[in-house]
């Protein structure tokens, strides 16, 4: 199973935020789409980081003298950003975002941004394959004691 | 006027597609009870349950038997069959919303994906999805040749599909015998001259898609063995790494059951052989004077370690050519773009998230249209996985019900959609006739031994109908 199945039920649809824009813009998307994390794009629509709840957070605990609201988001977000694609296996992402601590990953398709798949994406994912193999077993059961 | 969801105005759902997918979102309907509901499910054959019927491997008969839980569902008074009704030909988009509130798409897929590489379209270069669909006996494939009396055979990509088809093309008369494929096909099997099939894995063996109980039974076969090279049984250092790291119990037991596998050389104990391959990815098909396949040329691959994690694999500069004049590529199937909805082309899914189906545009549900199973996330997953898949629709569904969200059909009441189905398609089949054709198959194949012999032809299904039915007139 790879990341396209993920992405097949979530539309492709990504929120973004561009570098200059201030955190409070920031924050009044991640509330407005009730996700966790924007993706930060250049100019020319490509990622250059990612910004978080968590960033915030943690930017308003290390930046007490300021008022964070006004900073800018490339100031606060993740640089080393990690990217995916849609051909990349589930449990290898998990894996990966597990080990490296990494909540969201972007997905790249020819060059372009396709979406963004979340830990508890992959999780359910897993979760669902799993359920999947259970499902077919019962069914099979239940159908044999009709007989 | 009352609510939707009631005795007096229940909510009216149709359901396009008689698979598992469909028949998990019955099931979820109707195990709710906040909502009255009465389903209508559409579907293009007489046949009801999608790849259960025309998928499934024919030697694994047990898994079949699932569809006795959809009879059951089938058989609850809130529940109509048409089948020989297609989505698109017989009724339009606009037409169902004039009956439905809620319409859902549970259509799997029509197509595969190519490998892209010069000679697939040669005489003798296949979809494996064909193959299947041609010994299952699906009426619309029934018309198909496959040169048998070749000797050789690639089935390009590793996943279940492939091994399937391997197990098929390797098996004799007596183990094909016993099932209920396409008499035809037995036939045509029977008499193959098939001796040797490649099945190749463009990643090494850590990386194959089959499952372990599939890959066991390819040992079990009574005239055929399993050969892997040495040298490709071995793992590589990155899939050694990654394995030591994450010692996944289901990769362990495929690596064991290979390794069970390896050998230089057939033992020469068996009349077939299957040589399972790894570390190759096919460029090019050649061809002989007739424009057959005639060669297939691969290249050694090696793997890479993508930044997300994944291990994918890279052609090197070595290649080699190995002498097949059949392929069968099974790098899996893939959704076709259904009228009226929105398609993602290189997904080959309908839009959507969650199951609503949305406009890709604005990113907004359309109301009142659904979808499940492989239209909905892909080819990917077992029977049962449509079942958590099924679910989360049916919970957008039920949420959309309670807020409102639905259609606004002219003519919710069941009457209208039957008074359109047999204007349009007075030859539809009901879940009572199917019943008759399942009997009167299983009949022909008691009477040889073998679980079902299955009609392969719309006509031959709707005659045999006739048929039983003037016969049940003169004898009542
Ligand atoms: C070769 C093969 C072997 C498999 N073997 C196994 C196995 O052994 N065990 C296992 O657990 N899983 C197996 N699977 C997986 C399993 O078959 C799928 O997970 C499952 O069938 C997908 O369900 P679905 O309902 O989405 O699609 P389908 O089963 O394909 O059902 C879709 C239905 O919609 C109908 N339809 C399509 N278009 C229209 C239209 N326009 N109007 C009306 N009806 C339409 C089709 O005729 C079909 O009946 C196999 C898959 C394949 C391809
Ligand atoms: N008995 C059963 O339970 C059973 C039987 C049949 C099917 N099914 C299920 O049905 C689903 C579909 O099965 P499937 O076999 O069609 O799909 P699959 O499991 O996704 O396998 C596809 C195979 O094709 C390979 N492939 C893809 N693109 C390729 C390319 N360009 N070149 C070479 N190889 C390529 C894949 O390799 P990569 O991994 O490298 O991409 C993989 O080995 C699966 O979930 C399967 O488990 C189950």
């Amino acid at each position: 199973m790879n990341v396209r199945t993920i992405l097949a039920t979530k539309g492709t649809h990504v929120v973004t935020v561009r570098p200059e824009q201030t955190i409070r813009e920031a924050v009044r998307l991640l509330v407005q789409h009730n996700i966790g994390a924007l993706v930060v794009v250049n100019e020319a629509g490509q990622p250059v980081g990612i910004i978080s709840e968590r960033d915030i957070v943690r930017a308003a605990a290390r930046y007490e003298d300021r008022d964070i609201c006004t900073m800018r988001v490339e100031e606060i977000m993740t640089k080393d950003l990690i990217t995916g694609t849609p051909q990349d296996d589930v449990h290898s992402v998990a894996h990966t975002m597990t080990e490296r601590r990494i909540r969201h990953l972007p997905i790249m398709e020819g060059g372009k941004l396709a979406g963004i798949v979340s830990i508890g994406d992959v999780l359910k994912a897993q979760r669902d394959l799993y359920q999947g193999e259970v499902d077919t077993l019962q069914t099979q059961i239940m159908a044999d004691k009709e007989e | 006027m009352s609510s939707i969801g009631t005795a007096e105005r229940p909510l009216r759902v149709a359901v396009i597609g008689s698979g598992p997918a469909g028949f998990y979102t019955v099931e979820h309907l109707f195990r709710q009870d906040k909502y009255v509901v009465l389903v209508d499910m559409f579907e293009r054959l007489p046949t009801p349950f999608g790849l259960v019927r025309y998928g499934v491997a024919p030697d694994h008969q047990k898994i079949k038997n699932v569809t006795r839980i959809y009879e059951k569902l089938a058989q609850r008074p809130e529940f109509r069959f048409f089948g020989n009704v297609e989505y698109g030909k017989h009724v339009t988009l606009e037409d169902l919303k004039r009956y439905y509130h809620q319409i859902v798409f549970a259509t799997g897929t029509q197509g595969d994906r190519k490998l892209g590489i010069p000679g697939e379209d040669l005489k003798g270069f296949h979809s494996a999805r064909e193959f299947v669909a041609w010994y299952n006996g699906h009426p619309d494939y029934t018309h198909l040749e496959f040169d048998l009396s070749k000797e050789r055979v690639a089935v390009v990509g590793v996943g279940n599909v492939a091994v399937d088809v391997a197990r098929i093309l390797l098996k004799t008369r007596e183990e094909l015998e016993k099932t209920d494929i396409a008499d035809y096909a037995l036939e045509a099997l029977a008499n193959s001259n098939v001796r040797e099939v490649y099945m190749l894995g463009r990643r090494g063996p850590a990386q194959a898609a089959f499952t372990p109980p599939e890959i066991k039974e390819l040992g079990e076969l009574a005239d055929a063995e399993v050969v892997v090279r040495p040298e490709e049984a071995e793992l590589d250092e990155l899939s050694k790494k990654v394995l030591e790291e994450h010692p996944d119990k289901e990769t362990l037991r495929k690596l064991e059951i290979i390794r069970q596998y390896v050998r230089e050389m057939p033992t020469g104990t068996k009349r077939r052989v299957l040589y399972l391959r790894f570390l190759v990815s096919p460029v090019e098909a050649h061809a002989n004077e007739a424009g057959e396949v005639d060669g297939l040329k691969l290249v050694k691959n090696e793997l890479y370690m993508t930044e997300a994690g994944t291990l994918r694999p890279r052609p090197t500069d070595r290649y080699e050519e190995i002498p097949v004049q059949l392929v069968f590529r099974s790098i899996g199937y893939k959704g076709a773009p259904l009228p009226g909805l929105p398609f993602h082309e290189r997904w080959g899914v309908i839009w959507n998230k969650k199951g609503r189906v949305i406009d890709p545009e604005t990113d907004q549900p359309l109301t009142g249209l659904y979808c499940a199973g492989w239209i909905k996330r892909g080819a990917t997953g077992v029977i049962g996985t449509n079942k958590p898949d099924a679910l989360e629709t049916v919970t957008c569904m039920l949420e959309d019900v309670e807020a409102g969200r639905v259609l606004d059909p002219e003519a919710s009441e069941p009457e209208a959609a039957e008074r359109l189905v047999r204007e349009r398609q007075p030859d539809f089949v009901s879940f009572e006739d199917w019943k008759i054709i399942d009997r009167l198959e299983i009949e022909r194949g008691k009477a040889v031994g073998r679980p079902r012999v299955k009609f392969t032809s719309v006509e031959e299904m709707l005659e045999a109908l006739r048929r039983e039915k003037a016969k049940a007139a003169v004898g009542s």
